[in-house]
């Protein structure tokens, strides 16, 4: 079975982003850039299937500007077996990026794909949830774990009371939650050998698509700061501040 | 234009969340229609009726919309989806799962957690685990819009909407419910209260998170966790607040244990009083707290539930 990843390039989870001060957008000059750590699980889960049997190809793709590539490499680095780079300037949210893997799925014809459930620059979480609708496939959102069974995929949600588990059939569309697996780091050797499989890059245009979002940004703002308040020397101190001060007990 | 509103629903009860989503609805402005899918959700449906702003409500009952499986629900969503401007739910794990499904359906873009709507068409949403609040404007003529609970304040229940029943039977092949594993509990849910006691890694274990509960009881609090309490199976996944789990907002938020990491602000850092007990004084969530008590947990946890 053919798997496909879906790849995003975002800002590295431990920067503490700032907005610029025109409040057009968050200021990225010389921020930290890496793969979005929920892509991260998807390409470790890809691999395992892999590992498994289960999976015969790994295809990584991603949707975004030249320097993206570096996280397709990271992906052939991490098992991958190859890459599709949709290159692209303009700014790309969810549908856009939907609707070109929405494109590569009907070339490629993956039995699964798996995608992270969330980006960490725009926090959307909707970009599984809409190429399985371009694609009229079954989804499985928030995994917690997937089993390939024969034709089908047991797929375990992680839902607001609890877990749940869903049947659907394959292909199918897959997005990770956090426990989903721990992924591993590439290691020096797999990142030279990375360098030499095949990445393809296509356009928009190639694919007949526009991603370009049509959702217009019209400001950025940071948020309402917080003013860091006082430490109590003790549990009365505490809670007779609570009581008398805030008023909350 | 009208506005249709998914409801939310867990266990036979409307949830909170939905007089939170007809609060947003309601800045938005217009005919507020409310959908409750499910199978038998006729009481669900007349404790949607009551709602304040719902001028009807639309009740598809049927055994394809069990458990609110993403196909079928977004096969209805859509079907009824051109008779509105706007279609609302809360960003709940349903509303996340379907609501994109039917936008992509509709070719239009979605929306994420809106915490404050500017006009119907521009709303304000958190981005970059809220560490900027962007504006946004669409173009769209299907607004589909997921929203924040604790952005808007529920609306109350002096309502007498009508109830109307939707025939539309959406087939499903693609996907099947096997199992709920639903964790029990007699406490408040995280997201509607108004007190969150909540432990980090620095609980050591599992069975520490006892030292939480007397405290909860006493304060009618629920009770949270970090991803890394999370991850280290101490507690249950639905347990998480943070970027990436549950957002709370309650009068009053005690982290334990917890150092502060950005993805764990970005769950709690609009709760109104923050309170941090962490041995480590350069822990980042002193940052943000109101009332820093640098203190070991398992000494001062048992005097905090004594004195209560
Ligand atoms: C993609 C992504 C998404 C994430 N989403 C979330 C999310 O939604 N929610 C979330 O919480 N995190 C999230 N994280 C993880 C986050 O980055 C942190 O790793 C996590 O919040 C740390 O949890 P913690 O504070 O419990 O643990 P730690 O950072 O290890 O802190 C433990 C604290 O306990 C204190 N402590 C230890 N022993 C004691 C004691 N005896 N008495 C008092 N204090 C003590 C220590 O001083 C320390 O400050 C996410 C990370 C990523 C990459
Ligand atoms: N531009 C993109 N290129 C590749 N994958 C993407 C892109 N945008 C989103 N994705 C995938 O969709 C997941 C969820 O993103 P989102 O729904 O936008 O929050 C990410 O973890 C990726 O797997």
């Amino acid at each position: 079975m053919k798997v496909l990843v879906a790849v995003k390039r975002v800002t590295d989870y431990n920067v503490k982003i700032r907005v610029k001060p025109d409040n057009t957008d968050v200021d990225l000059t010389n921020v930290k850039m890496a793969m979005n750590p929920f892509c991260e699980i998807a390409v470790e889960e890809a691999v395992r299937l892999k590992e498994r049997g289960v999976a015969t190809e790994i295809v990584a793709v991603t949707i975004g500007p030249k320097a993206a590539q570096e996280q397709l490499r990271t992906a052939l680095a991490l098992g991958a077996d190859r890459a599709i780079h949709v290159q692209t300037d303009d700014r790309v949210e969810s549908l856009g990026a939907a609707k070109a893997l929405a494109k590569l799925v009907e070339e490629e014809q993956p039995g699964l794909v798996i995608l992270g459930k969330q980006a960490i620059d725009t926090d959307n979480n909707q970009t599984g949830q809409m190429l399985a609708a371009l694609s009229g496939l079954p989804q499985g959102t928030f995994a917690s774990e997937v089993v390939v069974e024969g034709d089908k995929l047991k797929v375990t949600r992680e839902v607001d009371g609890g877990m749940q588990i869903i049947e659907l059939s394959l292909p199918a569309i897959v997005t990770s939650d956090l426990r989903l697996n721990e992924p591993r780091y590439a290691k020096l050797p797999d990142i030279m050998k990375a360098k030499k499989k095949p990445l393809d890059v296509k356009t928009p245009e190639d694919l007949g698509i526009e991603v370009a979002s049509k959702v217009k940004l019209l400001k950025v703002e940071p948020p309402a700061e917080r003013q860091g308040g006082v430490k109590v020397g003790s549990v009365d101190e505490l809670i007779d501040k609570l009581k008398n001060e805030a008023k909350v007990l | 234009m009208s506005i249709l509103v998914l409801a939310e629903h867990h266990d036979g009860a409307l949830a909170v969340a939905t007089a939170h989503v007809v609060a947003a609805a309601q800045a938005i402005g217009g005919d507020i229609h409310v959908l409750v899918a499910g199978e038998n959700v006729g009481a669900i449906a007349e404790a949607a009726a009551k709602l304040d702003g719902v001028a009807k409500v639309l009740v598809a009952d049927n055994a394809a919309y069990a458990h609110l499986l993403a196909e079928p629900t977004a096969a209805l969503l859509s079907e009824l989806a051109g008779d509105y401007g706007h279609l609302l739910a809360a960003a709940s794990t349903n509303g996340k799962n379907v609501l994109p499904r039917v936008a992509a359906l509709k070719d239009v873009a979605q929306i994420s957690e809106i915490i404050a709507v500017e006009s119907p068409d521009t709303f304000k949403r958190p981005i970059y685990a809220g560490n900027a609040i962007a504006t946004v404007q669409s173009e769209d003529t299907l607004k589909v819009i997921t929203v924040r609970s604790t952005g808007f304040d529920a609306v109350g229940e002096g309502g007498s909407a009508t109830i109307e029943a939707v025939n539309f039977v959406a087939d499903n092949t693609q996907s099947t419910f096997i199992k709920e594993e639903l964790a029990k509990s007699d406490r408040p849910e995280l997201a509607a209260a108004k007190v969150v006691v909540s432990g980090g890694r620095g609980m050591g274990n599992g069975e520490n998170f006892k030292l939480l509960d007397g405290i909860a009881d006493k304060l009618g609090a629920a009770i949270g966790a970090s991803r890394a309490a999370v991850d280290a199976g101490f507690v249950p996944n639905d347990m998480q607040v943070g970027q990436t789990g549950k957002i709370v907002a309650p009068e009053l938020y005690i982290a334990v244990g917890i150092s502060g990491a950005i993805q764990h602000l970005a769950g709690m850092k609009d709760s109104k009083v923050i309170v941090a007990i962490n041995k480590d004084e350069e822990a980042p969530i002193f940052q943000v707290a109101d009332y820093g008590l640098v203190a070991d947990l398992f000494q001062v946890l048992p005097e905090l539930e004594q004195k209560l």
